[in-house]
């Protein structure tokens, strides 16, 4: 029997709600790791886990990476903090932004971007973490500049058909490129303006908000812009301006279709002085293709006085078809849909601030593999 | 010679449950930094949350040798008597509402 699970981070823990496959009613339990905010959460179901990953940030005792394995009854907090710069860099962790697993035939490698703008490596399921070199000693990182978030590494896109190649973006460094698994690294800017600059279109710099890829077609990326959207056609090489028909090239969120490899969705902010829902409406913005146009998904959303808005990792899809489309709000709100973003509901209301939603379907009837050990757990 | 840490609730499970951890420290005069040293080794889970990798006291905790904070004495320099309790608290400025 299939079960959507939805990851919910907010800046006072985890929530995980849960529906049958239906999605018409929403059981909602949590808070875990409660007070700490979590700006990352990733699932792993390969070779049969059904692990979730955290990334916890408590203020006074700093940021760890959590896993579970039975959904959060309980925790492996680590007794030593698994994400930790080296001595010689001089950089100590101040987030975590971001977790991705790897590709399906490399089962214990996961990623995780961090704030200050690094990446971190395991290829043993988490028992240990590297630090990305080529990417800790680029050249260009003496002038990324932190946004309102931090210096922050926020996303992380592998290329499922490519071992060597990945993508990541940091605001506000721009979005860099790997080809050769992570040894060196190339800004991949070409066409992607940075308002906040006196020079528009420099080779890095911008303030790339997300990417998102379909892995069907790898070498195709989107990007949310702090201003402007855009599309590459040709792995990042160039970008295409998309913004055509939305009320605002502002925003954070943004995510593809799972099945639709031409289907984004976006939720447009006014500007960065305001960051409100443009006109006071909550709107979703979905292109069917490929950015040439783009349409205003609004029924069951409100429309008056909205000043909630939607952060770059709190947009997602579910696996199922048609396919469900999540967001959480800053206000506490996790508005669903079932019909790929044609009509939405108020799923729960009243969460602390939602930073980051991941949707997963897992089938109810499997029990998980490969438990983790367990040394101090806790909720 | 001996100190004692006094240790949050907070920590407490990086510290096998201990409020209280009786130390001895090798280095006699010692500094704050060399007490924090032989706890670690006691209890290596309590570091990592109250110091940053690059050694430093977090931002939003505070290490009192007896009453004063370590930030008004000499960091981890801060001298420390034989028999001195050192404190960790949770700073009131890391709160977030």
């Amino acid at each position: 029997m299939k079960t959507v699970r939805l990851l919910v981070g907010t800046t006072k823990g985890v929530f995980f709600l849960r529906a049958p496959a239906a999605r018409t009613a929403w059981q909602v339990e949590g808070p875990h790791l409660p007070g700490r905010a979590i700006y990352s959460l990733a699932y792993d179901g390969r070779e049969g886990r059904q692990r979730v990953w955290a990334g916890a940030a408590s203020m006074h005792w700093g940021a760890v990476l959590v896993p579970t394995d039975d959904w959060g009854r309980t925790w492996d907090e680590p007794q030593e903090a698994n994400v930790k710069f080296p001595a010689d860099s001089g950089l100590a962790l101040k987030q975590i932004w971001q977790i991705a697993p790897g590709r399906a035939d490399e089962p214990d490698t996961l990623h995780c971007g961090v704030d200050p703008a690094a990446l971190f490596r395991t290829t043993d399921g988490g028992k240990s973490w590297e630090v990305v070199r080529g990417l800790l000693d680029h050249p260009h990182r003496e002038r990324w500049q932190p946004g309102g978030g931090g210096l922050c590494l926020h996303t992380i896109v592998s290329d499922p058909a490519n071992a060597g190649r990945m993508w990541i973006a940091i605001s506000s460094g721009g979005v860099y490129r790997t080809t050769d698994g992570g040894r060196t690294w190339t800004a991949r800017n070409a066409g992607i303006r940075a308002e906040f600059m006196p020079e528009k279109y420099p080779e890095f710099g911008q303030c790339v908000h997300k990417v998102v890829q379909h892995p069907s077609r790898a070498g195709r990326l989107f990007a949310q812009n702090h201003w402007g959207l855009y599309r590459s056609d040709d792995a990042g090489d160039s970008w295409q301006d998309i913004a055509r028909g939305v009320p605002s090239d502002f925003g954070f969120a943004m995510t593809i279709h799972p099945h639709e490899p031409e289907t984004v969705y976006i939720i447009p902010i006014e500007s960065d002085m305001v960051r409100v829902p443009p006109g006071g409406k909550l709107r979703v913005y979905r292109t069917r293709n490929a950015g040439r146009s783009w349409e205003a998904l609004t029924r069951g959303l409100p429309q008056r006085g909205v000043y909630d808005i939607v952060l770059r990792d709190a947009l997602t899809t579910d696996s199922l078809e048609p396919a469900g489309i999540y967001f959480g709000t800053r206000n506490g709100k996790l508005y669903a849909s079932r019909d790929s973003g044609g009509s939405w509901r108020l799923a729960i209301d009243g969460l602390p601030s939602i930073t980051c939603v991941r949707a997963v379907v897992v089938d109810s009837r499997k029990p998980a593999r490969r438990p983790v050990p367990r040394r101090a757990a806790r909720r | 010679m001996r100190v004692v840490f006094l240790i949050p609730t907070a920590l407490r499970p990086f510290a096998d449950g201990r409020s209280r951890i009786e130390i001895v420290v090798a280095k006699d005069p010692p500094a704050l930094g060399d007490a924090l040293e032989a706890l670690w080794e006691s209890a290596p889970g309590v570091r990592d949350r109250v110091v940053t990798e690059q050694g430093e006291v977090r931002q939003h905790v505070n290490v009192f040798v007896g009453t004063e904070s370590c930030r008004w004495t000499g960091g981890l320099a801060t001298p420390v008597a034989d028999g001195a309790e050192i404190a960790i608290f949770p700073a009131i400025s890391g709160g977030v509402c």
